[in-house]
C-alpha cells in the first residue's frame, strides 16, 4: 500500500500540475492574444452578453419600422448564429457545435413552456378574482343565488363523488390484472392477448366510454334518458382501468426476481409472496400511478356530459339524479356568458377551471411524495 | 436437524431441453459438499432441483429421485413450499429485502408464514441467527436500519442468518462469494465451517481454492461435449479429488489445463 502511495504521489501532482488552469474570469472577453489553438475558452458571461446584443438588434428593427415578431425573429437568429460562431473562433469546432445545440434544445423547451405558462397565467388572473369562501361552498340553487353569492359546491362534490366511484372500480380490477399478467401469466397466450386489449383500451376515445356507461344504464335501468353518478364513474373506470394497469405492470416488473426468489427458498408460497413481498416493495410506485390516473380522469368532459347531465343543487346521490362535476360544468356555463348575466358566468367558468387546475396539480403533488415516502430506504 | 440427500437417476429438463443427466451422489449429513465445474455444466440446476427451486422457470422438471430422510422431494403428494422450508438457499447475489429492516429481514421467513410468535421469542432467534452468521456485532445496535444499507458481505451474512432462522435442514448456496471481496469471502468461509456442525451445506462455487479450503466432498460437473447435457463426472472426499482424481478430465480441470 504504502509502495503504491509513494509511487502515485509525485504523479498525480505532475499530472495536476499539468492541466492548463481554466480562465473563468467574467471580465476577460473575446479571444485572448495569442490564442489561435483552439485551446480558450469563453467567459461565462458569453450567453448573456450575446443576448444583451440579440435584444438589441430587435429592439433597434423595432424601431427602424420592423414589426415585431420579425425583429424578435431575427434578433433570436443574430443570437443563433452569433454564439456558436464566437465559440468556433475562441475555442473549437466540438465546443462550437456543443453551444449550437445546447441553444437549440432550449429553444424548443421554451417553446414547449409558452402554452403552459400562457394557459396557467390567464386562468389564474381571471379565476383568482372569482374565488370566495362561497363560490366554494354555495351552490347555484335558487336560495343561495338570493342569499349569497352562488358558487361550484354542488359541481365540486360531484367531481369529487365521480372520480370516487371510477376509482372504487378501477384500481381493484386494474392492480389485479397487473398482478395476473406479471406474476401468473407471464408469456402466456391469454396474457399477450389480454395486454393487447389493455392497449387497445388505452386508445378508445372517451365519448365511447360514456356512450357505453350511457347504453348500459339505460339497459339496466329501463331509463329512457338515465342521470345517474354511478354512470359516471363506470364511464370514467373505463378510461383508468388501463392506465393503471399498464402504471402497475411497470413497477411489478421493475421488482427483481431475486427477491421472489428469496422468499420461494424461505418456503413462502407464491401467493404470499406477492402479497407481502412484491407488492411492498413496489408500492410507491404503484400509488404514484394510480395517483396520476385519478387526477387523469378528473378532468373528463365528454363521456359526463352523457350521462351525469347537470345540476344546479348538490346531489350525493350516486344512484339517481342528475350530477354536476367541474368540467361539465364549465362546458354547460360556456352557454351563458352571452346574457343578462354573461359576466357572473364568465367569472365562474374561470374561477372553476382554476380550482380544477388546482384539484389536478393537488393530486400530481400528492402522488409524488406518496411515492417518496414509501420508497425503500437504505438509510 | 441436518439431514443426508439421496440423489439417484437425476435428469432435468427444461422444456425438452435436457439440462443435465444421469446424477447419482448421496450428500452426508453435516458435511460441506461443494460442486465445481464450468459454466453452463448444470451445477446451479443441480443445486436448485434439492429444494425443487428450479420449479420457479416455466418448463422444468425432474425426472429421478431426491431423497432427504426416507421421504421422495418429488413424490407427487409434496408440496415444494414445504420442502423449501425444510431446505434453506443462500443466492449469488445477497437479497436482502429492500422494504424490511435487518430485524424484519431476518425474522422474514418466520412472518411471511405468518408464524405467530411473541416479541422475546422473536428477539432471541433474530439475535441467534444473527450470532450464527457471524453479524451479530456488526449490527445489533442499528436492527431497526434498512437491510438494504449493509456492505455486500454484510447483506450477505444477512441472507444467511435470514435462511437459518427458519431452521432448516440443509442450507444450500449458489456461489455465495462471487459478488464479494476477499475479506467478506473469507468471513463466509468461516461461517460455513462453523455452521457445517448444525447443517448440511452444499455450495456451489467456480473457485476452487474455495472448494479446497471449505467442502468435505466435492462433486465435478462437466458438459461431455457442447450441446451435449451436464453430468456428474466424479463425486469424491475432497481430499481425493484435489490430490488424485480417478478421472483425467477431473485432473486436467483442477490444474487449470482444460479442454
Amino acid at each position: 500500500m504504502s509502495d503504491h502511495d509513494d509511487l502515485s504521489g509525485p504523479d498525480l501532482a505532475t499530472s495536476s500540475s499539468g492541466v492548463p488552469v481554466d480562465v473563468l474570469d467574467g471580465d476577460i472577453v473575446g479571444p485572448r492574444p495569442g490564442d489561435t489553438g483552439g485551446q480558450g475558452r469563453l467567459p461565462r458571461m458569453a450567453a448573456a452578453l450575446i443576448g444583451v446584443g440579440a435584444v438589441a438588434v430587435a429592439g433597434l428593427l423595432w424601431l427602424l419600422g420592423l414589426g415585431l415578431l420579425p425583429a424578435v425573429l431575427l434578433g433570436y437568429v443574430a443570437f443563433l448564429v452569433a454564439f456558436p460562431v464566437w465559440s468556433l473562433a475562441v475555442e473549437n469546432r466540438r465546443k462550437a457545435t456543443d453551444r449550437l445545440v445546447t441553444v437549440l434544445v432550449w429553444t424548443a423547451f421554451a417553446l414547449a413552456m409558452i402554452p403552459l405558462g400562457s394557459l396557467i397565467w390567464t386562468v389564474v388572473r381571471r379565476g383568482a378574482p372569482a374565488i370566495s369562501v362561497g363560490f366554494l361552498t354555495d351552490d347555484l340553487s335558487g336560495r343561495a343565488l338570493i342569499e349569497g353569492t352562488g358558487g361550484i359546491a354542488m359541481a365540486l362534490a360531484g367531481t369529487v363523488l365521480v372520480t370516487v366511484i371510477a376509482a372504487i372500480i378501477a384500481i381493484p380490477i386494474g392492480v389485479l390484472t397487473a398482478v395476473w399478467l406479471v406474476e401468473y401469466g407471464k408469456g402466456s397466450r391469454l396474457a399477450t392477448v389480454i395486454t393487447f386489449l389493455v392497449d387497445v383500451m388505452t386508445g378508445i376515445p372517451s365519448i365511447v366510454a360514456g356512450l357505453f356507461a350511457f347504453a348500459f344504464f339505460q339497459v339496466v335501468l329501463g331509463a329512457p334518458l338515465p342521470r345517474l353518478a354511478v354512470g359516471g364513474g363506470v364511464a370514467l373506470a373505463l378510461l383508468m382501468i388501463p392506465t393503471v394497469v399498464r402504471a402497475v405492470e411497470e413497477m411489478l416488473k421493475l421488482v427483481p426476481d431475486d427477491l421472489r426468489e428469496a422468499s420461494y427458498a424461505l418456503g413462502v408460497p407464491k401467493w404470499r409472496t406477492i402479497v407481502k413481498v412484491v407488492l411492498p416493495t413496489a408500492v410507491a410506485g404503484i400509488v404514484t400511478g394510480v395517483t396520476l390516473a385519478i387526477a387523469r380522469v378528473a378532468g373528463e368532459t365528454a363521456p359526463l356530459l352523457l350521462i351525469v347531465g347537470t345540476a344546479y343543487t348538490t346531489n350525493w346521490n350516486p344512484f339517481d339524479g342528475a350530477v354536476s362535476t367541474l368540467p361539465t360544468f364549465i362546458y354547460g356555463s360556456l352557454n351563458r356568458t352571452g346574457g343578462q348575466y354573461g359576466a357572473a358566468w364568465t367569472d365562474a367558468v374561470w374561477g372553476a377551471a382554476l380550482v380544477l387546475i388546482v384539484i389536478v396539480m393537488a393530486l400530481n403533488v400528492v402522488a409524488r411524495v406518496i411515492g417518496s415516502v414509501f420508497a425503500p430506504k437504505t438509510k | 436437524m441436518a439431514k443426508s440427500i439421496d440423489v439417484s437417476d437425476v435428469n432435468i429438463y427444461y422444456g425438452d431441453f435436457l439440462a443435465v443427466e444421469g446424477v447419482n451422489m448421496t450428500i452426508r449429513a453435516k458435511s460441506v459438499t461443494a460442486f465445481i465445474g464450468p459454466s453452463g455444466c448444470g451445477k446451479s440446476t443441480v443445486l436448485r432441483s434439492l429444494n425443487r427451486m428450479h420449479e420457479v422457470i416455466p418448463g422444468a422438471r425432474v425426472e429421478g429421485k431426491i431423497v432427504v430422510d426416507g421421504q421422495d422431494l418429488y413424490a407427487p403428494e409434496v408440496d415444494p413450499v414445504a420442502v423449501r422450508r425444510q431446505v434453506g438457499m443462500v443466492f449469488q447475489r445477497p437479497n436482502p429485502f429492500p422494504t424490511m429492516s435487518i430485524y424484519e429481514n431476518v425474522i422474514s421467513g418466520l412472518r411471511l408464514n405468518s408464524k405467530r410468535m411473541n416479541k422475546s421469542t422473536a428477539d432471541g432467534v433474530v439475535e441467534k441467527s444473527l450470532r450464527g452468521a457471524n453479524l451479530w456485532n456488526e449490527v445489533k445496535d442499528r436492527l431497526n436500519k434498512p437491510g438494504a444499507g449493509l456492505s455486500g458481505g454484510q447483506q450477505q451474512r444477512l441472507c444467511i442468518a435470514r435462511a437459518i432462522a427458519v431452521q432448516p435442514d440443509v442450507l444450500l448456496m449458489d456461489e455465495p462469494c462471487s459478488a464479494l471481496d476477499p475479506i467478506s469471502t473469507s468471513a463466509i468461509e468461516d461461517l460455513i465451517h462453523e455452521l457445517k456442525s448444525d447443517y448440511t451445506i452444499v455450495i456451489v462455487t467456480h473457485n476452487m481454492q474455495q472448494a479446497a479450503r471449505v467442502s468435505d466432498e466435492t462433486g465435478f460437473f462437466n458438459l461431455k461435449a457442447t450441446g451435449e447435457p451436464g453430468r456428474l463426472v466424479e463425486f469424491n472426499p475432497t481430499k481425493k479429488m484435489f490430490s488424485n482424481p480417478d478421472e483425467s478430465a477431473t485432473e486436467a480441470y483442477i490444474s487449470g489445463r482444460f479442454g
